[in-house]
């Protein structure tokens, strides 16, 4: 038996055991953002410490940023004082910042990996859950607290203790319409929202090796929603080809010893388990949540759940669920009205996405009295939208065009739902309130399939609304 | 036995009912625009205690019957959804100094653990025998005893679980890592200069 590649990152970045028998772990790539460093930094200010390494650590501001408007000092005043903040911490440890107006901007998610900073075989943290995008590459990337980006900022590692890894082997073709959004959604409505606490997730398999790095991403950036801190992939060629070539990626002096090492970080062909699970990609249809949490999905053919036949320790939520969404047990998904489309956050704001979005909307009208709205996820990605002409078909079709930042995922910057709006959304997480209304309702589901809720007015089969074609049958 | 120790924590308790309490309902993300996390205590479940009007909605911590409580009990996988520290800063803020619950989510426990809240997990059958006891006599003095993972509530005693590397950090008063953390920058460079990555340009 081989290691698998959490055991590899992990053991190649082990420092010592300490004294209640955790590990202490270097880590590679520290990233933050003005909404959970600013304490950190006061902590250690306090104590008279200073930044370690500051050239691992990368600041970008994409939580509270407004999209409309780059004007500072923004009007939100508690959103100008995180941003000062974070301009003096950085500046003053001599960490880098892409600020509102750096060409480098987005969410720290999206630009990681643009700038090639994040790479195979590292250790990668961050202030923020979704931090397991990065494992996309083959890095062992997870959320951290506060105290724990102070212990980074700090030392350059943490104390930690391992996790065991579970193989989620996803294998065959996706059908016509079906996305990486679908596959991770799926995955999390079979495992549930906690099956993986105290596990990191090896997404494996053909569906998953035939994927490209931004689909890679979208499954990643979810491993936490199924409770999994970490959630990679290994490494391929696929990997190897994005990174050739980026602002942070290795020169060509060191490429090929860089390919080199990346590739033996892999999982082995005989690797260690401590449990596989296989899921066949014919069983993944266009997914979307009905409740609220992102295990709560259905296929878009299927009902909402009506609770017969439900195990008792579902039935809480389910009720709750229920009560929330304000839906009709039993009833079909499809045709639920919805209010706003937002298409964005770390999950789905690639230029894949947006591609993907255009090629459908084009020619279309957004339904009549749906606010759309669609959020790049970097500067990089909006430039990148304007250059091939997406924004126009996107403006065409009667969607709001924004600057980069989190915006409707989470209610920390002018973008929110008011009252009980419904909003069919490309994000994450689907929780009560996150979208900045106590009683907003959240669908999860694929940038296309919110484009399809756009022009219909309600949650509905983009297959069917864009005339893509089944191959199978 | 250094004051950063912590072998045992009491008080009395409030059950907040339901599974998967995320952070966003602990803490609601409009509160996380802070740089310090002060004043973030009465910002606790806010969106489940107060309409949008401002009236509260009779959420159990605000129960008379349980005010001052700082043994917060609930369902399974608490804590789940974000890395945010302000989520336990809150609860901690408010005054809970230990949560007892039928599991939790990773980076919530560690957060906690890190912060020297000790995280109890219970089986079903605690979780509902303590929520009865709280709910019919509100004073018990419920302690979570770290050394012994034991329970106490009045006259009962029950077992819980908790990660030992956990329990270790709590009792010896480690639980805040970074000296220990300091202490080793030698070992550091060593470690970084045998990592590859870290001379490619
Ligand atoms: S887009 Fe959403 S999930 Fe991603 S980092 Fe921003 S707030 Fe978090």
């Amino acid at each position: 038996m081989s290691k698998n590649l959490f055991q590899k990152v992990w053991d190649a970045h082990t420092v010592g055991t300490l004294d209640d028998g955790r590990t202490q772990l270097f880590i590679g790539l520290h990233l933050i953002h003005e909404v959970t460093s600013p304490q950190a930094f006061a902590m250690l200010r306090e104590k008279r410490i200073q930044v370690a390494y500051p050239d691992r650590t990368f600041a970008t501001v994409d939580h509270i940023v407004p999209t409309d408007t780059r004007q500072r000092p923004f009007s939100d005043p508690l959103a100008e004082a995180m941003m000062v903040a974070l301009k003096d911490n950085t500046e003053a440890s001599g960490v880098a910042f892409f600020d509102e107006k750096d060409a480098n901007q987005g969410i720290v998610h999206v630009i990681g990996p643009e700038l090639g900073l994040t790479q195979p075989g590292m250790t990668i943290c961050c202030g923020d859950s979704h931090t397991s995008t990065h494992g996309a590459f083959g890095a062992i990337a997870f959320g951290i607290g506060t105290s724990q980006v102070r212990d980074v900022l700090a030392t350059q590692t943490l104390a930690l203790s391992p996790l065991k890894v579970r193989r989620v082997e996803v294998n065959g073709e996706l059908g016509s319409g079906v996305y990486a959004k679908d596959v991770i959604l799926h995955i999390i409505r079979v495992l549930g929202v906690n099956g993986g606490v105290g596990f990191a997730y090896e997404f494996a398999g053909t569906t998953i090796e035939a994927m490209s790095m931004e689909e890679r991403m979208t499954v990643c950036n979810m491993s936490i929603e199924g409770g999994a801190r970490v959630g990679y992939i290994n490494p391929d060629d696929v990997t190897f080809e994005y990174l050739r070539g980026r602002e942070h990626a290795p020169k060509a002096g060191d490429w090929d010893a860089a390919c080199d090492w990346w590739r033996s970080m892999a999982s082995g062909p005989d690797a260690d388990y401590d449990d596989v699970v296989v899921i066949d990609a014919a069983d993944i249809a266009p997914t979307v949540t009905w409740g609220i949490n992102p295990g709560q999905g259905v296929g878009i053919d299927e009902a909402i759940p009506d609770g017969n036949g439900m195990p008792e320790s579902e039935r809480g939520t389910w009720q709750e669920a229920i009560e929330h969404m304000n839906l009709t047990p039993g009833a079909p998904i499809q045709g639920t009205p919805v209010d706003v489309c937002f298409i964005g956050s770390c999950t789905n704001s690639r230029i894949s996405d947006l591609r993907d979005v255009a090629e459908h909307v084009k020619g279309r009208r957004v339904s009549e009295g749906v606010k759309a709205l669609i959020v790049p996820g970097s500067w990089k990605v909006a430039k990148q939208a304007e250059e091939e002409g997406l924004v126009e078909v996107f403006e065409a079709a009667g969607f709001e065009w924004r600057q980069p930042g989190c915006s409707m995922c989470l209610a920390m910057n002018p973008d929110k739902l008011v009252g009980d709006q419904l909003c069919a959304s490309s994000s994450n997480r689907n929780f009560k309130g996150r979208q900045g209304s106590a009683r907003g309702r959240t669908m999860l589901m694929s940038p296309v399939m919110v484009a399809a809720a756009a022009i219909r007015g309600s949650v509905a089969d983009a297959r069917e609304v864009f005339g893509i074609r089944s191959d199978a049958v | 036995m250094s004051e950063l120790e912590i072998h045992n924590v009491t008080g009395t308790g409030v059950y907040v009912a339901g599974d998967d309490i995320d952070t966003d309902r602990i803490i609601p993300a409009h509160f996380m625009k802070c740089v310090t996390f002060d004043g973030l205590g009465q910002y606790a479940f806010y969106g489940e205690r107060y309409n949008e009007d401002g009236y509260t909605k009779n959420h159990p911590i605000d129960d008379p019957r349980f005010a001052g409580a700082s043994m917060l009990i609930s369902g399974r996988n608490f804590g789940c959804g974000s890395s945010r520290e302000h989520a336990p800063q809150a609860l901690y803020r408010h005054g809970f100094r230990g949560i007892i619950a039928q599991s939790f989510a990773e980076i919530f426990f560690g957060n906690c653990t890190t912060l020297g809240i000790p995280c109890a997990t219970v089986t079903a059958e605690t979780m509902s025998e303590l929520a009865q006891l709280v709910e019919a006599e509100p004073a018990t003095s419920i302690s979570i005893d770290v050394d012994a993972l034991k329970i106490r509530a009045g006259e009962r005693a029950f077992d819980f679980e908790m990660a030992k590397s956990a329990q270790q950090a709590l009792v010896s008063g480690r639980w805040d890592p970074l000296q220990e953390l300091l202490s080793r920058a030698d070992r550091v460079g060593a470690a970084a200069a045998s990592l590859p990555y870290v001379g490619w340009n």
